[in-house]
């Protein structure tokens, strides 16, 4: 079994900020910002957090940026980055921490200015030796040739892609805070530039601003701070690769592992998740990780988002802020999946609220499908 | 084999004319990207051995150019040795490059220096 114990961490606090367009402040500005916002709405300070875990577009330092800019003096500080999985790692290491007494407040923090200063994903990848002359455009490349496989290998068309792409903006539209939240037909879908086959603008991840944190306690401390507590019940993480072309099966990611990790520790099953929280930084996403964490099986995902069960009133709520792809990405989205589970949890999701729901998992992607990892996150109720 | 410097040996013989893989003498596995030790085994016993030069397309892009410049293909190519690699497939449109097509490799000079890509084997 993994090494924290089911419950005995929980999140008291997850705030999002400057979603969308933020000009004139940079990504510390708008995590930092993100931070003392989290803090305050459980009445503590910055100098109140003893572990910082932090990944920004731009700074390898970050851990010790956000300290000093925030004035806070931590016994730990994580800058492990895994790309958009990164947060959820995070949380699994600040929870082994807290119950070790490593540390006693946590805060998890990410903010990025890339459409307001890049207007495109900033990075700080180096190019490949082997690979740049190709010229594939990193990452949605990569993800189109894990579509086409996928495709290809299960007869799937771009039916399944639109009906995901359909469902987040649908969630969209219910969410005053999502940045696209027009419409989108079939037919809009369909007539969408294509930028890398089988993948259009439509099958890719906003370009947005943005900044998100949230704040872990041991369980016995949280209900001081929070209302509503969402304890951590299980987590996992796996890498397998970095560059697409290293990926053992292209039709199969490491979720296989992280999710099973993350539901054995927890002690429940797919068919018990209320509500779930994919990184969709490309609508192949969403099917892929459906079918690894176990919701549907191996080449069926498409059958499990058809007629908008994965959307507003269907079966599996999924993506409910409306994702990467219509909500909010600014670079690096895993942290937006814990904060909106916390969100459905808390019962504070507005019109998009997903009716009594206790269990929800949210599931981070980094670099080409290379790193995974899950959360399985619960209200009191499912102690 | 203490030094072999993977990515300088693998572009020097590629200027020579030949497509080269490293393979372990010890657990006969083949390696692509060119590394100082075997994936998985650590086996630091590679030595340079020809590639066939065969395989198949395992994936494929047509990566989308506003005219009047033309769009362009990219392929995941699997060698008959096993590894993948990023190369793309010349000689036929890149919406035409399906997967499952079988492929070999060839050697061309671009101005920026040769460059490994592969072409359809006729059926």
């Amino acid at each position: 079994m993994n090494g924290f114990t089911r419950g005995a961490s929980a999140i008291v606090a997850a705030t999002t900020h400057g979603l969308g367009e933020a000009p004139g402040f940079s990504a510390m500005d708008l995590a930092a910002a993100a931070s003392v916002k989290a803090l305050a709405a459980i009445d503590l300070k910055p100098r109140d957090v003893d572990a910082i875990f932090v990944a920004l577009p731009d700074d390898p330092l970050s851990g010790l940026g956000l300290a000093e800019y925030l004035g806070a003096r931590p016994k730990l500080t994580d800058n492990n980055r895994t790309g958009g999985s990164s947060f959820l790692a995070h949380v699994i290491h600040a929870a082994l921490a807290l119950e070790a007494r490593e540390c006693d407040v946590a805060l998890i923090a990410y903010g990025s200015n890339q459409r307001s200063a890049a207007g495109k994903l900033i990075t700080s990848l180096r190019p490949n030796p082997y690979e740049a002359r190709y010229r594939l455009p990193r990452p949605v490349g990569s993800y189109a040739l894990a579509a086409a496989r996928y495709m290809h290998c299960y007869g799937v068309t771009r039916d399944a892609l639109a009906e995901v792409a359909i469902a987040a903006r649908r969630w969209a539209q219910l969410n005053p805070d999502a940045f696209m939240r027009d419409e989108l037909t079939r037919e809009g879908y369909f007539k969408a530039r294509m930028v890398t086959d089988p993948l259009s603008v439509r099958d890719c991840c906003l370009v947005t601003d943005g900044a998100a944190a949230i704040v872990m306690t041991r369980a016995d401390r949280s209900g001081d701070l929070a209302s509503h507590p969402v304890y951590l019940l299980g987590g996992g993480t796996a890498t397998e690769h970095r560059d697409i072309a290293q990926m053992p099966d292209l039709t199969v990611t490491a979720a296989v592992h992280s999710g099973a990790r993350a539901f054995a520790q927890a002690g429940v099953r797919p068919a018990d998740i209320d509500v779930a929280e994919l990184y969709d930084a490309f609508t192949i996403n969403t099917l892929l990780f459906l079918e690894d964490l176990g919701f549907c099986k191996k080449g069926e995902a498409a059958d499990f988002v058809a007629q908008g069960r994965i959307a507003p009133g269907g079966a599996l709520p999924v993506n409910t802020n409306g994702g990467g792809l219509s909500c909010t990405h600014p670079g690096m989205y895993g942290l937006f999946t814990i904060v909106e589970a916390v969100e459905q949890l808390t019962g504070r999701a507005g019109a998009r609220q997903v009716a009594g729901a206790r269990l929800a998992l949210a599931h981070g992607n980094g670099g080409e499908l290379s790193s995974q990892a899950t959360l399985v996150l619960g209200t009191a109720a499912t102690l | 084999m203490d030094s072999m410097h993977p990515e300088q040996e693998y572009f020097a013989h590629l200027a020579a004319g030949r497509f080269m893989l490293q393979r372990s003498v010890s657990t006969g596995g083949y390696v692509f990207y060119p590394r100082v030790a075997e994936p998985g085994t650590g086996a630091t016993d590679l030595e340079w051995v020809e590639a066939s030069g065969r395989g198949v397309v395992y994936a494929a892009t047509t990566v989308r150019q506003r005219p009047p410049t033309a769009d362009y293909g990219v392929a995941l190519i699997e060698l008959d040795e096993g590894p993948r690699l990023i190369s793309r497939v010349d000689g036929l449109p890149p919406a035409d490059v399906e997967i499952g097509m079988r492929v070999r490799a060839r050697i061309v000079h671009e101005s920026e220096g040769p460059l490994l890509v592969f072409v359809p084997v006729e059926p």
